[in-house]
């Protein structure tokens, strides 16, 4: 693993990509890092495009500044293929992870000949199983966390487990479907 | 041993506020507040503090409440931004001038107009001159260190003024990172408690406070105003390293980095100081001796120190977040070039303005500048002093050489 | 105890010797301070005619007709402007403004 690596998230106002970037910075914190986990702010509408970053390093972190060059990225939502350019300043090293129901030779069209490895997940499909409901946000992590590597597996889901049961702590039966979307997404992309 | 955690900024100096468990809090909870507010009362909420909390109706009477707290002998604070701020204009100085040491938690963000909720240092800028004092933070774990030595520095007895902690809006105030927590009993022995000599509600000694003083009075008040924040720079300094002892982490009124043999250096604040040391480090390998100074103390101003610190620069970018509209640049250059004209006559300056409404400030923007420093020492190139940084199009710029007038 | 006696405090103190803020440590500082040095013209008070209806001693915006055992006294020079309510509220022109102090 380098240094730092760089994750940048895209998503839309309501989906949790802000959440999960910080869910992200806690568990790879958690782990003995050093981590930054924040959003671009802009008018905060349900809906509207938005970003986060991720910075996870063994050194301290100095930079405040938003990520251009990002190792890996991840998107939230697969309409914002059409509207962002989301692999700007992607490194071909790394990857990209969307969120959609098609292969990842369908999405290659959107992606301006990005050489890097592509993902795809259907997270609707695995939160509506497991939690019954669309949060897309549990399944993208688990698949960056896979795919990114900025942590073990199994500290990944020790700390997921700890950080849902404390979020959870007085709807202990979220917690399971949460996990369960966790695992499922996280072996569909390792 | 230290508490290692993950906060935003807004969570860091809510939990210096649990921790230092102050007597009262008036804030307005909604935009353009901050999160801090939230954050305290919640913790009041769950009994984790029992400091009273006031909802008010505006910004101008949280300061007004905070001031009548004060008045009253409590240790009292506040929490806003931007246009908040703004509207306690005329509570500043009141706060300053009756020398109620309160403390006001401002997280840096631009003013409207145009509407803009982003990381700007306007809002304190223009508040440089009410007569608090006023400390920066690059990052989370410096707003939570400067709000534990805030109530140390401002009850002091040579001091005696308000203090106005902060920090950059979303950059730091939202963003989570690493940060090391002290604990609360380590907290409260190194504030202590807080015994006002007179104070309103001491029923054995009546007083008065706030009285008209004509203008027989007036300037003599004024420079005992001035006085204080003069005396408030022992004091920072002699609370910033007792702060180091107990921590492990000193303050002076500046931080130097790499700045001891640099020939470039910039001065900044907050925390785009942190992204500029990335780009110290990355010139430093190349061979180009940089450095950068990094002010945390712009009220009182440590204008010798600093003019000392940069003496041996050939030449040096300000770097201001805030625009002051007199086309030379903003008030961090007008008052580090003041000081460099009165003690260090040989450091060529140039101001820049950066940053402003959160406009993203990167690595390389600040290399670029530390290599056009050195074009300027060393190739007679001209420099485009007071540019927007990041500025789509040239707007206004002066180019300096080295021919002068 | 308060840090510094007020009374020592003129327009010749240089700033140093200023309380901390201005604050006035002590109550009814303002007795001090004789405000009847102002007046220009100055109320009379005919006790024959007064009923000790007390209707003056309310309107007086200076605290300046001092009352004992329910009784209206002299006025309080030291204190009253002249303004001349007091005159003015009388039902039985108890009280009349003269020129000067």
């Amino acid at each position: 693993m380098k240094n730092t690596v760089e994750i940048r998230w895209h998503g839309r106002g309501g989906q949790g990509a802000k959440s999960a970037a910080l869910m992200l910075a806690d568990a790879a914190f958690m782990t003995g890092k050093h981590v930054q986990g924040f959003p671009e702010y802009g008018p905060e509408r349900m809906g509207a495009p938005i970003t986060a970053y991720n910075r996870i390093s063994e050194n301290p972190i100095r930079v405040h500044s938003n990520i251009y060059d990002p190792d890996y990225v991840v998107v939230v939502d697969e309409t914002l293929l059409e509207s962002v350019d989301v692999t700007a300043g992607l490194n071909p090293e790394g990857a990209i992870v969307i969120n959609t129901t098609k292969s990842a030779d369908e999405v290659k069209p959107y992606l301006k000949d990005y050489q890097g490895r592509v993902y795809t997940l259907d997270a609707r499909e695995i939160s509506e199983k497991c939690l019954g409901r669309y949060f897309p946000n549990s399944p993208m992590l688990a698949a960056i966390a896979a795919i990114s590597k900025v942590m073990t597996k199994e500290d990944f889901f020790r700390e997921m487990e700890g950080s849902y049961r404390h979020k959870f702590a007085k709807k202990p039966e979220v917690v399971e479907g949460n996990l369960a979307a966790l695992r499922m997404a996280y072996e569909e992309v390792e | 041993m230290a508490i290692r955690e993950r906060l935003s900024g807004n969570e860091a100096i809510s939990y210096a506020i649990k921790q230092v468990n102050p007597d009262v809090m008036p804030a307005f909870p909604i935009t353009p507040s901050t999160e801090i507010p939230q954050y305290v009362a919640n913790y009041i909420a769950n009994g984790e503090m029992d400091t009273d909390f006031i909802p008010v109706e505006s910004e101008h009477s949280s300061m007004s409440a905070t001031i009548g707290a004060s008045a009253a002998g409590a240790r009292a604070l506040t929490a806003t931004s931007s246009c908040g701020l703004a509207l306690m204009w005329e509570e500043l100085y009141v706060a300053a001038s009756n020398r109620l040491p309160l403390a006001l938690c401002l997280v840096n963000r631009a003013l409207s107009g145009p509407i803009n909720i982003n990381c700007d240092h306007s809002d304190s800028m223009g508040a440089r001159d009410t007569g608090f004092i006023q400390i920066y933070a690059e990052n989370n774990q410096e707003v939570y260190d400067n709000f534990i030595q805030a109530y140390r520095i401002s009850e002091h007895k040579d001091v005696r003024l308000p203090i106005m902690i902060c920090q950059d809006g979303f950059i730091t105030s939202h963003a989570v990172e690493n940060i090391e927590l002290l604990e609360d009993d380590k907290v409260k022995g190194f504030v202590g408690e807080y015994e006002p000599e007179n104070y309103l509600l001491n029923a054995d000694q009546p007083m008065a406070l706030g009285p008209y003083a004509v203008s027989n009075y007036y300037m003599e008040t004024k420079m005992a105003q001035n006085t204080a924040m003069q005396n408030a720079k022992q004091v920072i300094l002699d609370v910033g390293k007792e702060f180091g002892e107990m921590s492990g982490r000193s303050y002076g009124f500046f931080e130097e980095y790499r700045l001891e043999d640099a020939d470039y250096a910039f001065v900044i604040i907050g925390s785009a100081a942190g992204t500029s040391k990335d780009a110290v480090d990355k010139l430093r390998e190349e061979g180009m001796k940089v450095g950068l100074l990094k002010l945390r103390v712009f009220r009182p101003f440590p204008d010798i120190e600093i003019a000392k610190a940069l003496s041996n620069c050939k030449s040096v970018a300000i770097m201001d977040r805030s625009e002051s509209f007199r086309s030379k640049g903003g008030p961090l250059g007008a008052e580090v070039k003041a000081a460099l004209y009165d003690y260090a006559k040989d450091v060529t300056a140039f101001n820049l303005i950066y940053g402003l409404g959160g406009r993203d400030f990167t690595v390389e923007e600040a290399e670029d500048i530390f290599r056009e420093l050195a074009g300027y020492a060393e190739e007679g190139k001209a420099f485009r002093e007071y540019r927007y940084v990041g500025l789509r199009g040239e707007g206004f710029t002066e180019p300096r050489t080295h021919k002068g007038l | 105890m308060a840090a510094t006696d007020i009374s020592r405090i003129t327009e010749k103190s240089e700033w140093q010797d200023l309380t901390v803020g201005n604050q006035i440590y002590g109550s009814g500082t303002s007795k001090a301070f004789h405000t009847g040095e102002w007046r220009t013209q100055t109320p009379v008070f005919a006790s024959d005619k007064c009923k000790q209806c007390l209707l003056c001693v309310p309107v007086c915006p200076d605290s300046s007709i001092p009352v004992v055992d329910c009784k209206r006294q002299d006025f309080d020079y030291d204190h009253c402007k002249g303004c001349g309510i007091c005159a003015r509220v009388c039902p039985f022109d108890a009280i009349s403004m003269k020129e000067g102090q």
